[in-house]
């Protein structure tokens, strides 16, 4: 994949749930290496967007491409997409009835169809990664919502993902445990991993994004660099949001 | 009104000389029932109405009607049916055992099949979710996440319909089969002691339905080790 075609493009999508558009007009293009910051409202479309972009929600207006890959109803081998998207959920979703190995090894063996052994290690390494090895064994239950976090991380890396999203990944945690979930992503984004996050930790977004998105009602209000988003914000709807989450 | 303990020892061995058919109609039906059970279960949610109304039918149909009455249609009904007294199932449905087992088997299963659906439905959407972003297809999903985390959920439930049919059990002697509570009931009517009879045979019935759930319980325990904290 050159550097010139896009990892991910979005043309014009829209969304619908019933009556209600969730997505207007989305028009986004996420080159290899980006690290995109999405933030916006509760209810803005951030969560349905990225949802969108490995289908685990269709869009009904306009087109998606993951590399030269277009997403349509047609596509024969959804699965071979999605394999190279990983994604991290607000809610953790490990799989609660195997040990964190396992929760690792699972989409390995029957998706990439690697050895039992091969899997393992692979596990075990991006468990070191996320610096949690020692809890190989025990099941999710017995981890800290921070520990968890990491695993879901760890368990999307072991498929050796081109992108990652992240769907408000540390909103579900004590604020002593973001720190941890947060340094992960900043190694992972160090590492030149494509990233996309919904997320209010507007340090994170300082410090790590290439671009900043704002979303509200369904639509891409404004996106830009974040020292331009935060210092020179352009829309008055953009101004008011950025008041309200960083006034405390 | 006088206890004769006498003649408790004197029945007690001759009743249980039928727990081997007694256990046979339970293990026999508790598994046939499970299969047609998971059968009726994938049809009712199969999402395909020529799939899900045939089941609900069935459902709605045996639970809606008295096992007493559904044993009586098989056994003094079907033999009526030509087609039947035809087929190759003919040697089943003539025979008293194999009626008590066809019965049984229909009636769990319409139960356990709605207990089987409710541990489907009490799977996390999120889990599933993490399973199709990481390429897992729809059958894979099913196999390594819905159906070992859904029958976790559907135990204790599927535990209470093996007591009930256990107990249904005993209504197979209304077909002259001499299970447990057929032996009792000859013993009765040959010695005019109901109490002493019933009141033992209540208690096999309940020493039986403490060994099963002692089973259980530790089936749930193995089970659900992944939902205790301490390691």
């Amino acid at each position: 994949m050159t550097n010139a075609q896009p990892l991910i493009q979005m043309k014009s999508v829209g969304k619908h749930f019933g009556d209600f558009q969730a997505l207007k007009d989305i028009n986004l293009s996420v080159s290899k290496g980006e690290r995109i910051v999405v933030c916006g409202p509760s209810g803005s479309g951030k969560s349905t967007m990225i949802r969108c972009i490995n289908r685990l929600e269709r869009h009904d207006e306009g087109q998606i491409f993951i590399g030269e890959i277009e997403l349509t109803d047609d596509l024969k081998d959804l699965n071979a997409v999605r394999r190279e998207v990983g994604m991290v959920f607000q809610s953790f979703n490990l799989f609660p009835h195997m040990t964190i190995v396992k929760n690792l090894m699972l989409a390995q063996r029957l998706v990439r169809k690697t050895s039992k052994q091969e899997a393992h290690e692979v596990a075990m390494h991006y468990l070191e990664r996320v610096k949690i090895p020692e809890q190989a064994n025990k099941y999710p239950i017995q981890l800290s919502g921070g520990q968890q976090q990491r695993v879901a991380i760890a368990r999307a890396l072991c498929m050796k993902p081109e992108v990652m999203l992240f769907d408000e990944p540390t909103s579900a945690l004590d604020p002593e445990m973001i720190h941890e979930v947060l340094d992960v992503m900043v190694d992972l984004a160090k590492d030149g991993m494509t990233m996309i996050c919904v997320t209010h930790e507007m340090g994170f977004a300082r410090s790590v994004a290439d671009r900043v998105i704002f979303m509200d009602g369904g639509e891409i209000l404004e996106q830009a660099p974040p020292e331009e988003f935060f210092g020179n914000p352009q829309r008055a709807r953009t101004k008011l949001f950025l008041s309200q989450i960083l006034q405390h | 009104m006088s206890f004769d303990l006498s003649l408790i020892l004197d029945a007690l061995p001759k009743m249980l000389m039928g727990i081997g058919l007694t256990f046979q109609l339970l293990i026999l039906s508790g598994f046939l029932g499970l299969v047609l059970a998971i059968l009726v279960m994938l049809m009712r949610i199969s999402g395909t109405w020529w799939l899900s109304w045939p089941a609900q039918a069935y459902i709605y149909v045996l639970r809606g009607t008295p096992i007493l009455v559904q044993i009586f249609i098989v056994y003094y009904g079907f033999p009526q049916l030509e087609f039947i007294r035809e087929s190759f199932l003919w040697p089943v449905f003539r025979d008293p055992f194999g009626c008590a087992v066809v019965a049984l088997t229909l009636n769990t299963a319409a139960y356990v099949s709605e207990i089987l659906r409710g541990g489907v439905l009490g799977v996390d959407r999120g889990v599933l979710e993490a399973g199709e972003a990481l390429g897992l297809s729809k059958s894979q999903r099913f196999i390594y996440l819905t159906t070992p985390i859904a029958t976790r959920l559907a135990l204790p439930a599927y535990g209470n319909d093996i007591i009930s049919l256990l107990k249904s059990t005993a209504l197979a002697s209304t077909i002259t089969l001499m299970e447990m509570t057929g032996i009792a009931r000859t013993i009765v009517a040959q010695t005019y002691a109901p109490y002493e009879i019933f009141v033992s045979l209540a208690i096999v019935y309940m020493i039986l339905t403490f060994l099963i759930q002692k089973l259980l319980a530790r089936i749930e325990r193995f089970l659900g080790r992944y939902t205790i904290r301490e390691s």
